[in-house]
């Protein structure tokens, strides 16, 4: 076995920050390459889908249900997203509003039309399911670079494409994972794969990204066309359980006239 | 023949392409009283059916839209039960920093689980739920405004709704039956008083505060005896200033409601205070476990004529996060001036896309003559609602 003398005063330092603190900062290639995943996914301002959910147990039977997510970018903060639900019927008219953080907390509230009752719910849940779907709160939020400390693994190939693979150290203490491994895409920078591992780092789940497609819009600042990828399709797979969720995503549009206003919780009852 | 009939209904009056959109439920219900009745005339089994459509008009891209939602109850055993109501009937205009509706609808303020103390816009519709949290729709102009320093939201309320009491065979009644025939008002316009109302709210980080105002007619009557073995609602003009707030800290809702009432015989303060903390992934499952407590409180004391004027609410909130959207509900609300209290399990899950099942069961206990509670005490109940969605 190879040994490795450092020197004291590292050696210190490096236990000094492993008791503070045992996440260690990013490594610069990890962080570099988050940075640029981020830079690259910035300036779309707002976007409207539509999209079909659908959960399998693991006796293989599934079932469906459809919303529609409005999200809007904010500048130096998480986005804010707006869920309607339209199946299943009983949850009908039920719209779900998110601020999410790139620290603390998210903000988040839930109409019930039966009720006609706007309610803030806790926020801590983003370890929690969506909607009895293998995707967790957290895993919907948008990407911010805070969120996590990176460390870069080396390269490999997913589906014939150049990828690195990065690991990530979620930053939040109320994060349900010890740590998630991606795969970003050498030319786009678009996440191909990501592994989830729980508290006790066992691998949980690991979720797919494909069917990416890309959207143009015309940015502020020079008036040029920038392009967007986003995955019309995303699977995860839960190791522990055997169930699984596909999200179908069918109509995205970008620019469509969103603004602060409609993420407004007053709003939330009109939602439609 | 339906795309030449909208063609010409379109080249003859020149209305933008509309389409109504349709959803809502129908209900078979069930609901068993265990115990003997107390009162003479009760019956001991009541089954219902209700529909209640709501039809949705678009127009100008959502900006303009026409609502309508009927609702109808058929009763076995309660004729007053079998009621029908206009949920919503009202024209809404959107924009960005201020809407309008006008029409009949239904409006909810408030932040509390063991009583709505603050939410005082709508009349209860009481003979629907034992706890009174269904509503009859109110005539209304609403205006709001949506700033950065908050929404304000000014309400002018023509045209008072009466609130529905059960009748002579039905349970969780007064001993005497209310005769809603016999309504009085303080009023000389009687139901068509207007009425006025104010709302301040707003969201500051973690909290979310409302303030608010109210003059008109008490949705709440005063029960009166009239004739031999009858009882009449009285509505008294009164006002009301309220305060509502949710702080939100990680796990834990802190939430109060506080009242000023003044009437025409009295005047009171009142509120409600608790938290909700939830335990999310209890014991590494998917099932969050909501723990619920608050604090009922009514200056009038026993006088009042609420069941909360010193009581604990505590409660639990199973939600099993599971793909039919199961739930479970534990609470209990326990008097701590007199022996009386009621107690609620209620259960409810999904069948497929349309389906729903309601399990609830109340119990009731009251050892004091004095206790609104005490005319409930036999009529523990078993209800089982089976609703489909389209």
């Amino acid at each position: 076995m190879k040994k490795i003398y450092l020197p004291i005063s590292l050696t210190v330092a490096l236990m000094s920050t492993a008791v503070i603190s045992p996440v260690l900062a990013s490594d610069d290639q990890g962080l570099t390459i988050m940075q640029e995943r981020k830079l690259r996914d910035t300036g779309w301002r707002s976007n409207e889908a539509t999209l079909e959910m659908r959960l399998t147990n693991a006796q293989g039977q599934t079932s469906t249900r459809n919303l529609r997510m409005k999200s809007l970018e904010v500048k130096g903060d998480g986005d804010k997203s707006l869920s309607i639900f339209d199946t299943p019927h009983d949850v009908k008219g039920t719209a779900f509003l998110s601020f999410s953080h790139v620290t603390g907390a998210d903000d988040q509230w839930l109409y019930l039309p039966a009720l006609k009752r706007v309610k803030r719910i806790a926020s801590r849940n983003k370890s929690g399911p969506f909607m009895g779907s293998e995707f967790a709160y957290e895993d919907l939020s948008s990407f911010e670079v805070e969120k996590y400390n990176y460390r870069y693994l080396g390269e490999a190939d997913i589906g014939g494409e150049k990828t690195w693979k990065i690991e990530n150290i979620p930053t939040d203490q109320y994060s349900g994972y010890s740590k998630l491994i991606t795969w970003i895409d050498q030319q786009h920078y678009r996440v191909l794969k990501t592994e989830y591992y729980d508290r006790k780092s066992a691998l949980l789940k690991t979720l797919t990204f494909s069917n990416y497609q890309a959207y143009e819009v015309r940015q502020e600042l020079d008036g040029e066309n920038k392009r967007f990828w986003r995955a019309n399709l995303l699977a995860v797979e839960n190791h522990q359980t055997g169930k699984s969720t596909q999200l179908n995503f069918s109509e995205y549009r970008f620019d469509t006239g969103l603004s602060e206003a409609d993420f407004n919780k007053s709003k939330l009852k009109r939602a439609r | 023949m339906k795309s030449y009939f909208a063609a010409a209904l379109l080249s003859a009056i020149h209305l933008p392409a509309i389409a109504v959109e349709m959803q809502g439920s129908i209900s078979l219900q069930q609901r068993s009283f265990i115990e003997s009745a107390q009162f003479a005339h009760q019956g001991d089994h009541q089954t219902s059916i209700a529909i209640e459509p709501e039809f949705y008009l678009p127009w100008h891209d959502g900006q303009d839209a026409f609502i309508f939602t009927p609702f109808a109850r058929l009763d076995s055993l309660d004729d007053e039960r079998s009621h029908w109501d206009i949920q919503e009937a009202k024209w809404v205009h959107l924009r960005d920093d201020w809407e309008f509706e006008l029409g009949v609808g239904i409006v909810f303020w408030g932040v509390t689980e063991s009583q709505h103390l603050v939410d005082v816009i709508n009349q209860t519709d009481q003979v629907e739920t034992v706890n009174g949290d269904r509503k009859l729709g109110q005539p209304m102009a609403h205006l709001s405004l949506i700033r950065d320093w908050g929404v304000l939201d000014a309400f002018v309320l023509p045209g008072f709704r009466e609130r529905t009491f059960t009748g002579e065979k039905g349970r969780l009644r007064t001993p005497l039956v209310v005769n809603t025939n016999q309504a009085r008002y303080e009023s000389s316009a009687k139901a068509q008083h207007i009425d006025f109302a104010l709302r301040w709210s707003r969201t500051l980080g973690d909290w979310d505060v409302g303030l608010a105002g109210f003059k008109g007619t008490d949705r709440e009557p005063i029960l009166q005896p009239v004739g031999q073995n009858e009882l009449a609602p009285y509505y008294q003009q009164m006002w009301q200033v309220s305060t509502d707030i949710q702080a939100t800290l990680g796990e834990w809702l802190w939430k109060i409601e506080a009242l000023h009432k003044e009437g025409q015989f009295e005047h009171y303060q009142a509120g409600v205070a608790g938290f909700e903390y939830t335990l999310i992934g209890l014991a590494d499952s998917n099932i969050d476990l909501g723990l619920l407590s608050e604090y009922n409180w009514d200056r009038r004391g026993l006088n009042a004529n609420t069941p909360y004027q010193n009581d604990l609410f505590l409660g639990t909130r199973l939600v099993f996060n599971d793909v039919d959207g199961s739930e479970l509900l534990l609470g209990v609300a326990r008097d701590l001036e007199q022996m009386s209290y009621s107690g609620r399990i209620e259960g409810s899950t999904r069948f497929g896309q349309h389906w729903r099942l309601n399990l609830e069961a109340w119990l009731f206990y009251s050892s004091e003559a004095n206790d609104p509670l005490y005319s409930w005490k036999d009529d523990d109940m078993l209800s089982i609602n089976l609703e489909y969605f389209f």
